[in-house]
C-alpha cells in the first residue's frame, strides 16, 4: 500500500542532498566569492600570500558555485545603449565620391563632366553633363560594386545604382547594410569591451541585445558618469593636412575639404582636407603624458604602416602645419618642424589631468565605429544594494519561522513533516540557482518569499484530502494513500497554470522581472517534487516506524 | 488542540446571494474602470520615460526646498516624493522624478542635480539613478500589455484543455476580475506602477488560477460523483470541501508576503502590496466569481466512463 521502493528512498534523498550540497557555497557567501576570485586571479599568475589565504578559506572539495546577485542587490550600473546604424551608412557614401568620380572621369568624353548634387543622407546623388551617356555612365558605376557575402550566399552587391534623367542615384543594398551592421555591432562590442576595462571594474557584462543595441553591465560601480562618458565620445582620431586656418566659420572650404572648428581658440576654424594622413585606427598605445612646457598632453605611437605614412607626409612637408582632429573638431594644429621618424609623437592642448588620462584610455580602445546612445540607465548604489539584501534576507527568516510555526498549529505532526519539505525546498531553490548560475534580483527574494508560502499548497492540499478520507471512515494507512492519489490532479493543474505565467513572465521580462520569473517558476518545480516525493516519503517512513491505529492530520 | 480556520465540516450556499456578490464585483470592476479613466495610473519611468533620482541625506527633508534648488535648472516637471519606512528612520530618502529626454539621462544633468541638491544638504547622496528614454519605455508598454495578454490566454488554453470550455471562461473571468480590480486600487492609490508591477499582476493571474484550478478540479470529481444531482449544489459542495485548503494556503501565503511587506523595505514595497490584494481578490474571486460563471453557464454532463477513466488515469502512473 504505502510500500515506496528503496531504488526510490535512495533517488529523493539523493536529489535532496545534491541540492543542498549545491547551495551549501551560499551559506557562506563572502568566503567563498572571495575564494572564487582568489583562484581566477592565481590563475591569471598574480600570486600573493593573501590570494593563497582566501583560496586557502574555502576547502577545494566543496561546490564553490554561487547564487549571482543581481545588481539591484549587489549595486551597480546598467545601461543600454543602442548603435547609431545608420551614420556608418553615411560615412560609407560619402566616403565613395572621390571613386565614383575619378571611374567617371575615365570617360570623360562620353559623359561628360560630372557634380555631386545634395542629398539626403545615405544616398547620393551624382549629375552627369551628357544625358544621352546615362546607361554608359551607370554600366561604369556599377562595376564598383561589390559582391556582398552572406550567410545565404545570394550573391547580392553592395551598391544599388539607378539613373533618372541625367541624374544617377546611389545607395547601398539592404544585404550590404545587413552586412555592414553586422560588422558594425560585432567592432562596437569589441571596443565598448575594449573602453569599459580601461575603467577596471570586475567582471563587466557587456551584451548584445536585439539588432542595434549594447547592453553594459558593470557591478560594484556607484556612479554612472564615468561610463556614459568613455561610451558617449566615438573617439576617432584623424591627422589631416591643413589648407588654412580663418575666423570665418561659414567661409567656403572648397571641393574635398571641409571646415572644422578648433576646441581650444573659440572663432578659429581650420579648413582641412577631407582624407586623413594618418586615424587613430594605427595607434597602437597612447598615454597621458607632460610636454616640455609643463602641460599636459597625450603620447602616442602607431603601428609600422601608420609610423611609416606618417613619417613620409611629416618628411615631405616639413613647414606646413597639420591638424589633429578628435570627433570633428580640431586639438590642435602644430607646424611640422622636422621629418618625424619612429612613428610616435605628442598631442598637446589645453588638457586637464583627467582628460589626458580618459582620452589616452580611449584612444588606446579605439574608435566607435558609430555614435552610441544611452538609452536606458539603472544605476543602484552599493548600499541601497545591501540594505536590500538585509530588508530581503531578514523578510525570509520571519516569512519562513512564521509559516512553518503555522502549519504545525494546524497539521500537528503532519505539519512538522510539511516543514521538512518546506526547508529542504528552500534549499533546493538555492541549489538550482546556483548550478544554472542565475542571477538573484530582489523581486526574485520575493518570488522566494511567495514561494514559501504557496509551497506548502500541495502539502495542505493532500493533507485535506487525508482529511476528508478519514471523516469518511478509512483506514490510516488507506486514508493517506489516497489523499496523496486524489490530490494530485489538482496539484499538478494549479502548479501547471503557474508555471505558464512564470514561463511567459520569463520570456517577456528583463532583468529583475525575470529574475523573480526564474524564482518562481524553480520554486514550484521543487515545491511539487517536495510535496509528492519528500513529505510522501516521511511520511510513509514515520508510519512504517509508528504503525499507528488512528491518525489525526 | 489543532488551529482550525474553517470548521471542519461546512455547508455554506455561496450561491444563494448571487445577486449580491455578483453585483458587489460587477460594481468593484466598474469603479475600477471609473478610478482608472478619471485618475490614472501612476506610472514609473519604465513607462512613461524620465529620470528619477533616489537621494539620502542625514538632514530631514525639505521638499521646497529641493524644489527651489532644482528650479533654475529647467528641468521640465519635476516631482519630489519623501520615502519613508518605519523601519529605518536615519533614512531621509526623497524619490525625485524629472521628465523624459530624447535618450537616458546625461551625465552632466546627473551631475547638475546632485550639485544642486549638495547646495541644500551637503550629505545628500544618490542611492540609484534610473533613467529610461521614450523608445525604451514604449517597447516596455508594449512588452507588458503583451506579456499579460498572452499569460491570460495561455491559460485559458491549458484549462480549455484539461477541462471544458465553460471551466475555461470562468477562471479567465475571475482572472479579468482581479486584474481589473488590481489596477482600480493602483489608480486610487496613486502607487507607483511599473515594471515590477506586472509581474506582479501576473503572479496574481498565476495564484488567482491556483485557486480556481483547485475549486474546479473538484467541481469535475464531484460531477462524475453525483451524476443526478443538480450543478449549483455540486458546485456548493465542492466550494465547501476545498474551503479549508483555499482558506490555509490564501493565509500561508499571506505570513509571507505581510513579512515581505513590512520588513522588505520600501523598494519592493509597491510590488508586494499588488501581490496581497492580488492574494485576497483572487481567493474571493476562484469562489464568487469562477464559480458562479460556471453556475450560470451551465456545464455538459454527459461525461461517459471512457472519458472519467482516461482523465482520473492520467497521473496514475506518477507514483512514489
Amino acid at each position: 500500500m504505502l510500500d515506496i521502493p528503496l531504488w526510490k528512498r535512495v533517488t529523493i534523498w539523493a536529489l535532496c542532498a545534491l541540492g543542498l550540497w549545491l547551495a551549501l557555497p551560499n551559506a557562506f557567501y563572502t568566503t567563498v566569492e572571495r575564494h572564487n576570485d582568489a583562484v581566477i586571479a592565481i590563475e591569471e599568475g598574480t600570486v600573493t600570500p593573501e590570494l593563497q589565504a582566501d583560496v586557502d578559506a574555502w576547502p577545494s572539495y566543496l561546490p564553490s558555485g554561487l547564487v549571482n546577485l543581481g545588481l539591484d542587490l549587489r549595486g551597480g550600473v546598467h545601461l543600454l545603449a543602442e548603435v547609431k546604424l545608420e551614420d556608418t551608412y553615411v560615412a560609407r557614401i560619402d566616403g565613395m565620391w572621390t571613386t565614383v568620380r575619378d571611374t567617371l572621369r575615365t570617360e570623360r568624353a562620353v559623359i561628360g563632366g560630372v557634380r555631386q548634387l545634395d542629398a539626403v543622407p545615405g544616398v547620393m546623388k551624382v549629375r552627369i553633363a551628357n544625358e544621352d551617356a546615362m546607361s554608359r555612365a551607370l554600366e561604369l558605376v556599377r562595376t564598383l560594386a561589390q559582391p556582398v557575402v552572406t550567410l545565404a550566399g545570394v550573391g547580392e552587391t553592395d551598391l544599388v545604382v539607378s539613373g533618372d534623367g541625367d541624374v544617377i542615384t546611389i545607395t547601398l543594398s539592404d544585404a550590404e547594410k545587413a552586412a555592414m551592421d553586422e560588422r558594425t555591432m560585432t567592432q562596437t562590442l569589441e571596443i565598448v569591451r575594449n573602453r569599459v576595462d580601461e575603467v577596471g571594474t570586475r567582471e563587466p557584462t557587456i551584451q548584445r541585445q536585439g539588432s542595434d543595441r549594447v547592453l553594459i553591465q558593470v557591478p560594484g560601480l556607484g556612479s554612472a558618469e564615468e561610463l556614459k562618458e568613455l561610451l558617449g565620445t566615438t573617439a576617432k582620431l584623424e591627422f589631416r593636412p591643413v589648407v588654412r586656418r580663418t575666423t570665418d566659420g561659414s567661409a567656403a572650404p572648397g571641393p574635398g575639404n571641409e571646415i572644422l572648428p578648433s576646441v581650444d581658440e573659440p572663432g578659429t576654424f581650420y579648413i582641412v582636407e577631407k582624407g586623413a594622413v594618418v586615424t587613430g585606427e594605427e595607434l597602437i598605445d597612447a598615454q597621458p603624458t607632460v610636454d616640455q612646457n609643463g602641460g599636459q598632453a597625450v603620447s602616442f605611437r602607431f603601428n609600422v604602416a601608420g609610423a611609416r605614412k606618417f613619417g613620409d607626409y611629416t618628411a615631405e612637408n616639413i613647414g606646413a602645419p597639420f591638424a589633429i582632429v578628435l570627433d570633428g573638431e580640431v586639438i590642435s594644429a602644430p607646424t611640422i618642424q622636422s621629418h618625424i621618424a619612429g612613428g610616435s609623437g605628442i598631442i598637446t592642448g589645453r588638457f586637464s589631468i583627467e582628460e589626458t588620462i580618459r582620452l589616452s584610455a580611449l584612444l588606446r580602445a579605439g574608435a566607435l565605429p558609430a555614435e552610441l546612445i544611452v538609452v536606458e540607465e539603472r544605476t543602484i548604489g552599493p548600499e541601497l544594494g545591501q540594505d536590500s539584501i538585509e530588508a530581503g534576507r531578514i523578510a525570509c527568516i520571519v516569512a519562513f519561522i512564521a509559516v512553518l510555526v503555522f502549519m504545525v498549529l494546524s497539521y500537528g505532526t503532519f505539519g512538522m513533516f510539511a516543514n521538512i519539505a518546506l526547508i529542504i525546498n528552500v534549499g533546493l531553490i538555492f541549489g538550482l540557482l546556483s548550478l544554472i548560475g542565475a542571477t538573484l534580483t530582489l523581486p526574485g527574494i520575493a518570488g522566494i518569499v511567495l514561494t514559501i508560502g504557496m509551497a506548502v499548497d500541495a502539502n495542505v492540499l493532500i493533507f485535506e484530502r487525508i482529511r476528508e478520507e478519514l471523516k469518511a471512515k478509512r483506514g490510516p494507512a488507506r486514508a493517506i494513500e489516497l489523499g496523496y492519489e486524489k490530490a494530485l490532479s489538482a496539484i499538478i493543474d494549479a502548479n501547471i497554470t503557474t508555471f505558464i505565467t512564470a514561463l511567459i513572465l520569463y520570456l517577456m521580462g528583463s532583468g529583475p522581472v525575470k529574475g523573480f520569473a526564474i524564482t518562481l517558476g524553480l520554486g514550484i518545480l521543487t515545491s511539487v517534487f517536495t510535496a509528492i516525493f519528500v513529505t510522501r516519503l516521511v511520511v510513509v517512513i514515520w508510519f512504517e516506524r509508528k504503525r499507528p491505529k488512528e491518525i489525526e492530520v | 488542540m489543532r488551529l482550525k480556520l474553517v470548521p471542519s465540516e461546512t455547508s455554506y450556499d455561496f450561491f444563494s446571494r448571487g445577486a449580491l456578490t455578483g453585483g458587489f464585483s460587477v460594481v468593484m470592476m466598474a469603479a475600477s474602470v471609473v478610478l482608472f479613466l478619471m485618475m490614472g495610473l501612476n506610472f514609473g519611468i519604465d513607462f512613461r520615460g524620465g529620470t528619477t533620482f533616489r537621494t539620502n541625506a542625514d538632514n530631514e527633508v525639505v521638499v521646497a526646498d529641493y524644489r527651489a534648488a532644482l528650479q533654475p535648472l529647467g528641468l521640465g516637471d519635476t516631482s519630489i516624493v519623501v520615502v519613508s519606512d518605519p523601519l529605518k528612520p536615519e533614512n531621509n530618502v526623497t524619490q525625485i522624478r524629472i521628465e523624459a529626454q530624447d535618450a537616458a539621462v546625461a551625465a552632466e544633468t546627473t551631475a547638475a542635480v546632485l550639485d544642486a541638491l549638495q547646495g541644500v544638504d551637503e550629505t545628500l547622496r544618490f542611492e540609484a539613478v534610473e533613467s529610461v528614454g521614450p523608445k525604451v519605455s514604449g517597447e516596455l508598454v508594449q512588452t507588458a500589455v503583451l506579456a499579460v495578454v498572452a499569460a491570460i490566454a495561455a491559460v485559458l488554453f491549458y484549462i480549455w484543455l484539461r477541462f471544458e470550455w465553460q471551466f475555461a471562461l470562468g477562471a479567465v473571468a475571475a482572472l479579468v476580475h482581479d486584474v481589473v480590480i488590481t489596477i482600480g486600487a493602483f489608480s486610487l492609490l496613486q502607487i507607483k506602477f511599473d515594471l515590477a508591477i506586472i509581474a506582479a499582476l501576473l503572479t496574481i493571474v498565476g495564484y488567482s488560477l491556483n485557486d480556481t484550478v483547485v475549486v474546479f478540479d473538484r467541481v469535475r470529481e464531484n460531477l462524475r460523483k453525483y451524476k443526478t444531482r443538480a450543478l449549483t449544489e455540486v458546485l456548493n459542495l465542492s466550494i465547501n470541501e476545498t474551503l479549508s485548503r483555499t482558506v490555509m494556503t490564501s493565509v500561508t501565503t499571506l505570513i509571507a508576503l505581510i513579512s515581505l511587506f513590512v520588513l522588505g523595505g520600501d523598494v519592493i514595497r509597491g510590488f508586494v502590496f499588488a501581490m496581497i490584494l492580488g492574494v485576497v481578490i483572487g481567493t474571493y474571486s476562484s469562489v464568487f466569481v469562477a464559480s458562479a460563471i460556471l453556475n450560470r453557464l451551465g456545464v455538459k454532463r454527459d461525461w461517459s466512463k471512457e472519458a472519467a477513466r482516461k482523465v482520473s488515469g492520467q497521473y496514475a502512473d506518477i507514483d512514489a
